[in-house]
């Protein structure tokens, strides 16, 4: 044994130091526990964003994909049905959509980022049923409307833009997925842009 | 041959010592009333909630494609499996009723005033991990309110900004609530969190026996060495972990007397108990609810969603703010306030026997707004519910604000050097 005086200086940075150097390791090794939680590969293969070819849809064609165990539908609306949707505003819950059933992007008198192609989710928002689509024939259901979504589990209806009709039993729009423009003719679904 | 095996055993752990410091020893007030039951009352729900727990994994399969029906299975097939599981469903509401008239206890008798800071802080991380094991509970039967209460509460999260999407993405395990999650709350539910509220309850207990019990007066039962004639002081021996340093006064052993006064207590309440499970189980919607008995659907939202009763009063303040981060924000706050009474409170007195008037008044306002809140988280949110819900948010908060400023000068009654029996 030495009889040295005590570096105290000299112990405090070596206790510090390993302090420091243990602290960082602990860091460290609570990553693969974090990191675990996050979806696994199968759940994110399963959530993939799905792309929906557009450049052969006609006017008043619809397009359905399956997104998350989901029917997703992709309309191409024709200038007609587009011209309607501003004429039953009075009957609709929610014709502005205020509530959070779309994305900002999507938040306007198409619910739709071109007014053409309305991109929806395909499951009614009363009881999960999917509805029926009528690009004409709406009528029958809703005086001098032409085209729109008929759910035929409990009668709920929707406009050519997915939104709710008053006294029905839905009591939501249709919900819009988060989705964007790869280029002119193609849509992801699943995505937003600039999202990695 | 049992003084030697006592004896074997107290030269190799402190065993003797450790039944008489917070047992036969353990001066507690003589003056406690039936308000003090539901600490014991919280313990033997505890227990029950384990052992009854531990049974149900025996035959509970936690996946999406088998937990709704091996939770049918226990009900129907596996010998005195209905009976396990109303104990434990029961048992999960039964913990927050003895729980809430607890906390209740404290508030009314200042319980959480120094020295017994901690103690209350203790109770509260108990509050809140008995909150996260009821809910990560909850979604184990996979019934559909399991599912959408579930998906509710995570969507919660949110509305954090910015990292708001991607934490509910890393408490799901998945776009939506699956399997996954299923699976992760399964393993909270049953090793994680039971493993911290154990340790939190021993902790509250040891904090509890350091500073010793309060009582319905407020008035210590610790007072100055030497300050005491014999003849005042208990016909009791207390461990001189205690006396050392204090005189005691007005206190009885807790073994055997209170643990007799609690028998009597813990009989009564498994009258209560019994009768849930054998004659009411689902308590009518409010124990299990109804939605539950049908399989979670995820295509397939409820009419009308409402968690368990016990969260029924955060989820009205809530609903009751428009801004749903706001409202997460003043849900939790309700939470933490609570935590911070010890310095909220800023009066001397403890108990409410000597409290001014106004202080009384006040905990009936708490009262009255906490339960009808309760009573507005089960309702749907119609414009006047929610018009009331806001009323007696702000009655909730007031509470905690008029607490802060009337205490610090209160008029209150004198207290009394000694308890009152």
């Amino acid at each position: 044994m030495s009889n040295a005086p005590v570096d105290k200086g000299r112990r405090r940075f070596l206790t510090v130091a390993t302090g420091v150097v243990g602290g960082a390791g602990a860091a460290f090794t609570a990553v693969p526990f974090i990191a675990s939680w996050n979806p696994s590969a199968k759940a994110k293969n399963a959530g993939a964003p799905v792309e929906v070819n557009i450049a052969k849809a006609e006017p008043g064609q619809m397009i359905r994909v399956k997104w998350r165990g989901k029917p997703v539908w992709v309309v191409r609306r024709t200038p007609e049905m587009l011209d309607g949707l501003g004429k039953i505003e009075d009957n609709l819950r929610d014709p502005n959509s205020e509530e959070p059933q779309q994305p900002p992007y999507a938040a306007n008198k198409y619910r739709s980022i071109k007014e053409e192609f309305f991109v929806a989710v395909g499951i009614c928002t009363h009881l999960g049923c999917s509805p029926t689509y009528l690009p004409s024939g709406m009528g029958e259901h809703v005086e001098g409307v032409e085209s729109g979504f008929f759910c035929p589990c409990h009668g709920s209806k929707f406009d050519i833009a997915g939104r709710v009709f008053q006294s029905v039993p839905a009591p939501l729009n249709l919900v819009v997925p988060p989705h964007y423009y790869v280029d002119d003719n193609t849509i992801l679904v699943g995505e937003e842009k600039g999202q990695a | 041959m049992a003084n030697k095996f006592v004896q074997w055993m107290d030269e190799r752990i402190p065993m003797t010592k450790t039944w008489n410091i917070h047992l036969a020893q353990y001066p507690a007030p003589k003056n406690f009333n039936m308000w003090y039951i539901f600490g014991v009352l919280a313990m033997l729900v505890l227990v029950n909630q384990i052992l009854t727990g531990i049974w149900l994994t025996m035959n509970y399969v936690p996946s999406a494609e088998g937990a709704f029906a091996s939770v049918e299975y226990i009900m129907r097939d596996v010998e005195y499996g209905w009976l396990l599981r109303y104990m434990h469903s029961t048992g999960a509401s039964a913990f927050f009723v003895v729980v809430y008239l607890h906390m209740f206890r404290g508030m009314m008798y200042g319980s959480y005033q120094k020295p017994r800071e901690l103690l209350w802080l203790f109770g509260m991380f108990i509050f809140l991990v008995l909150m996260a094991e009821a809910f990560m509970g909850y979604l184990l039967p996979w019934g559909q309110m399991s599912y959408w209460g579930a998906q509710v509460i995570i969507s919660l999260f949110g509305a954090i900004p910015v990292i708001g999407d991607d934490l509910t993405l890393w408490i799901r395990g998945d776009y939506v609530i699956s399997g996954a999650t299923l699976n992760r709350f399964f393993a909270l539910h049953v090793i994680a969190l039971p493993l911290v509220l154990v340790i939190l309850v021993f902790l509250h207990i040891i904090a509890l026996h350091e500073v010793g019990s309060n009582n319905p007066d407020g008035v210590a039962i610790k007072k100055p060495k030497g300050s005491v004639p014999d003849e005042e002081k208990p016909k009791f021996k207390f461990h001189e972990r205690f006396t050392k340093k204090y005189d005691i006064v007005d206190a009885i052993p807790f073994y055997p007397y209170y643990i007799v006064k609690d028998l009597i207590g813990i009989g009564i309440f498994l009258f209560f108990f019994c009768y849930v499970i054998f004659f009411n189980p689902e308590m009518g919607g409010f124990f299990l609810e109804p939605p539950n008995f049908e399989p979670a659907n995820p295509l397939k939202t409820p009419e009308h969603i409402a968690p368990v009763w016990y969260f029924t009063p955060f989820y009205a303040i809530l609903r009751a703010v428009p801004d749903k981060l706001l409202g997460v924000i003043l849900m939790f706050a309700a939470i933490v306030l609570l935590a911070l009474l010890p310095w909220i409170d800023r009066g001397k007195v403890r108990s409410v026997r000597y409290r001014s008037v106004l202080h009384k008044l006040n905990l009936v306002n708490f009262v009255i707004s906490f339960v009808v809140l309760g009573y507005l988280g089960t309702q749907p949110a119609t414009p006047v519910a929610t018009l009331f819900a806001q009323i007696f948010t702000f009655l909730y908060f007031a509470f905690f604000v008029f607490l802060f400023f009337y205490s610090r000068r209160e008029k209150t009654k004198p207290v009394p050097e000694r308890v009152t029996s």
